[in-house]
């Protein structure tokens, strides 16, 4: 595989490192706002429940994710309305907003949250979203961070130019092919100098091409990746700030961090220079009894007779809305390869997960929705806001994790108590900001801002995939 | 009483200091200014080109207009965004997202991107003939207004009887097949405030390439370049001509007159094109423009400054308050959307229609 990204003209110094650690302190807790999702975690039925696209929803979660010092809002992406037996999937919440947009009016409302954008790399170009990228790292006073994905589905690409042209195989090709070009064009303007060509020739990319915008404030946005295959991990090591991951229990946390933490070094990167969030829900209460109760409660909202009967049909790949939500699981088996549901993430082995299921409802009389109450994962931290602070500080202190991306289950106003109760706690700990130390993304997460071409020509030197 | 005319501004041309156009305060401080003065929209240019070599560089105008968003209240925000390069969706979606954190001030000034460095840059594609290209730009803004329309308005009914959040009935495919995409939709993004985000084109006399059909077809705002005032009541009549043609209704087109503007006593610094040209004082403009407003019929006109930071303040606290003298511009916003300021209805959803009847 050929691959050459060349930077003409003049060279530049590296920039500087900015991180700061006070020896002796302890390790502090990064944390993040996920705008709850598009998906049946968000509970749309409670009477509290708001707008999940009005302007004013999001300026209320992120002016609260900045009053609780958060590192950053996160937006999360679709790019195709989920479908259940060829019709649009009506039970959870639908609709948002376009990312990037969005947060570039939010850069208007907030000063210092950190502002993050999920963005596909199969459905776009590197020329134009680095620009729009380096448009909201400027507007922001260097704010943005990019949680790069990609998707290889026929049913994802219908809505776009080359439909779903994109094999499995090469999604993290075309993801770091993608990012090395992203960072060759943000790299190839220095504020006080004259911009340079970027020429790049690769499997994905062929460009020639001048930059419309010289260096952001954080030069490269903050590189958010969320894979959790042995590829992803690798891409993470070899590329990413912050791994959005799915390990949100102690033991798989600590293992998970440990792994990561270990491919660092073959790419001459530092422990400190890639940060470990995983996305966790929470509930809290006035005891330890009440969080449980309230957890229970919420768990019914979220899944509702249909929702129960929609979350057995992923797994059999069949349709089931003539069986009763209270009885119980269908005798049929499910089918293998079945196109029933699109835009969910793959069932896996469909016939070991509907054994397992069946076993369990025998045992525990599990009717359809009970199984599906009692197989919908509990919320990661339940108690109350010391339990849970506590609770909070001892993964991070023992390395199951950097911090997380807090996922609410309501909009707008999920995290209110949180930041309330929760966070104060954190801060008497010593292990949460109560100022913002700087400016940037990059400094709140402690990392350096990138040097420039130093890094690029490193980056473009490692061997591919 | 006189017929009131429409006003806007062009934001993006020349004349701005190198650094400053990249920060979000260069561009508030402007468009806050342009709001003082009632204007109907600023719009702000855009290309995936790289800037001039003396440039200080040039951000993402959707991006620049959300950003200023928040810090406004009622003016109207038009990016441009090029068709040729970006994916249709993503327009779609951007454009509705921006009229939902404006609150309905959207708009898009729809352009192709022609040139070859834009073309190598991107990498996806060769660049093509100008005709074609815009013969794309009419099919972007269809897919737009097809996903625009892809939601009904009251498609999110929450209904915890029956489980659901959406209608789904009331979600279409748009099923857009062209010569260059397809697109099968419905849009992410729930119907914006204004229904459509008004579309605007810029065009002259002499533009056989498409322009007139997106304008006729599409447009909402036409910015007409026309030198003489005979030419531009003919533009004008063709235009609506046109449109009725493409079977819209009387009325659903706005067509402002474009003249460049050097309020500041400068000389040569205009862009050369076959535009109206002004130099002299505000008073003077407003003269010329309340004439050209009778000779030729248009609906307003939009400004284009030799330097916006030195000419903008002039039209805004000379200029304006000139126009209302002679009873020509309105005192205050008397609405919240764009459509409201252009006078122009917010449109049905073309989809809702079938469903009514489908019912």
């Amino acid at each position: 595989m050929t691959r050459t990204t060349t930077t003409t003209g003049t060279r530049t110094t590296t920039g500087t490192r900015v991180t700061t650690t006070t020896g002796g302190r302890r390790k502090q807790i990064h944390l993040a706002a996920h705008f709850p999702g598009v998906n049946n975690t968000t509970v749309w039925q409670d009477p509290d429940s708001g707008s999940q696209i009005d302007f004013s929803s999001f300026r209320h979660l992120a002016r609260t994710a900045e009053r609780g010092r958060f590192d950053f809002f996160f937006l999360a992406e679709g790019l195709r309305l989920r479908e259940r037996k060829g019709l649009i999937h009506d039970l959870d919440v639908v609709g948002r907003p376009e990312s990037l947009t969005v947060l570039n009016a939010l850069a208007a409302v907030t000063e210092h949250l950190g502002l993050a954008a999920t963005v596909n790399a199969t459905f776009n170009e590197p020329y134009e979203l680095a620009r729009r990228f380096a448009s909201l790292d400027h507007l922001s006073g260097g704010r943005a961070a990019w949680n790069v994905v990609t998707t290889s589905d026929t049913f994802t690409g219908a809505n776009f130019r080359r439909g779903g042209y994109l094999d499995r195989a090469d999604r993290y090709l075309r993801a770091e092919e993608f990012v090395e070009v992203a960072r060759a064009l943000w790299d190839s303007w220095p504020a006080d100098g004259a911009p340079r060509t970027v020429r790049h020739t690769g499997p994905q990319f062929g460009i020639t091409a001048r930059a419309t915008v010289p260096h952001s404030p954080q030069r490269h946005p903050v590189l958010i990746q969320a894979g959790d295959s042995d590829e992803g991990r690798e891409f993470a090591a070899r590329t990413a700030d912050v791994v959005f991951s799915r390990h949100g229990t102690l033991e798989a946390g600590r293992a998970f961090h440990a792994d990561v933490k270990r491919r660092l070094a073959r790419y001459g990167r530092q422990p400190d220079e890639l940060k470990i969030m995983p996305g966790v829900t929470f509930v809290l209460g006035d005891s330890e009894a009440e969080a449980q109760e309230r957890a229970a409660h919420l768990r019914r909202q979220q899944v509702s007779p249909q929702t129960a009967i929609a979350f057995v049909e992923n797994v059999w790949g069949r349709d089931l809305s003539a069986y009763d939500p209270d009885g119980p699981l269908p005798d049929l088996d499910p089918v293998p390869d079945s196109d029933v549901v699109q835009g969910w993430a793959h069932a896996g082995d469909r016939f070991g997960i509907a054994a397992k299921w069946r076993a369990l409802a025998e045992e525990k009389h599990l009717s359809i929705r009970e199984l599906a109450i009692e197989q919908t994962a509990r919320q990661s931290f339940i108690g109350t806001p010391a339990t849970v602070a506590a609770t909070i500080d001892e993964y991070v202190q023992t390395d199951a994790a950097d911090g997380f991306i807090l996922v609410p289950h309501l909009t707008p106003g999920g995290l209110d108590e949180f930041v309330d109760r929760v966070i104060p706690l954190l801060q008497e700990r010593g292990t949460f900001r109560t100022e913002y130390e700087g400016p940037t993304l990059r400094d709140h997460l402690g990392l350096a801002r990138p040097g420039g071409e130093g890094r690029h020509e490193r980056a473009a030197s490692t061997p591919a995939g | 009483m006189p017929r009131e005319l429409h006003l806007s501004v062009e934001l993006g041309r020349a004349g701005h200091p190198s650094a400053a156009a990249l920060t979000a305060a260069h561009w508030t401080d402007l468009i806050g200014l342009a709001e003082q003065g009632a204007l109907d929209f600023v719009t702000l240019e855009d290309s995936l080109a790289p800037p001039p070599d003396d440039s200080g560089g040039r951000l993402d105008a959707v991006a620049v207009l959300a950003r200023v968003a928040p810090l406004t209240s009622r003016i109207g925000l038009v990016p441009t965004v090029t068709t040729t390069h970006t994916e249709p969706f993503h327009t779609s979606t951007a454009l509705a997202t921006l009229d939902f954190v404006s609150e309905g001030r959207a708009g898009w000034l729809v352009d192709v991107s022609a040139g070859e460095a834009e073309a190598r840059a991107v990498g996806r594609r060769e660049p093509a003939p100008t005709p074609e290209l815009w013969a794309e730009a009419v099919d972007a803004a269809e897919v737009a207004v097809r996903l625009w329309d892809s939601w009904e308005d009251d498609a999110e009914i929450r209904d915890a009887a029956t489980g659901r959040f959406i209608d789904r009935d009331r979600l279409h495919y748009i099923d857009f097949e062209g010569p260059h995409f397809s697109v099968r939709g419905p849009s992410i993004v729930p119907r914006p405030p204004q229904g459509r985000p008004p579309i605007a084109v810029a065009l002259d006399v002499h533009d056989s390439d498409g322009r007139w059909a997106l304008a006729a077809g599409h447009a909402d705002v036409v910015l007409l370049d026309a030198g003489e005032p005979a030419t531009a009541r003919l533009a004008r009549t063709a235009l609506q001509r046109r449109a009725a043609e493409a079977g819209r209704p009387p009325g659903t087109l706005r067509v402002l007159l474009r003249v460049a503007v050097d309020l500041g006593g400068r000389t040569g610094s205009l862009p050369p094109a076959d535009t109206a040209r002004f130099t002299g004082t505000a008073a003077d403009l407003a003269d010329l423009l309340a004439d050209r407003h009778t000779a030729t019929g248009v609906d307003g006109f939009h400004l284009r400054p030799a330097s916006t930071p030195a000419d903008l303040p002039t039209v805004v606290h000379d200029l304006v308050p000139a126009l209302r003298e002679r009873g020509l511009f309105r005192t205050a916003y008397t609405g919240t959307t764009l459509r409201d300021h252009l006078g122009l209805p917010r449109p049905a959803g073309r989809y809702a229609r079938q469903t009514e009847a489908a019912r």
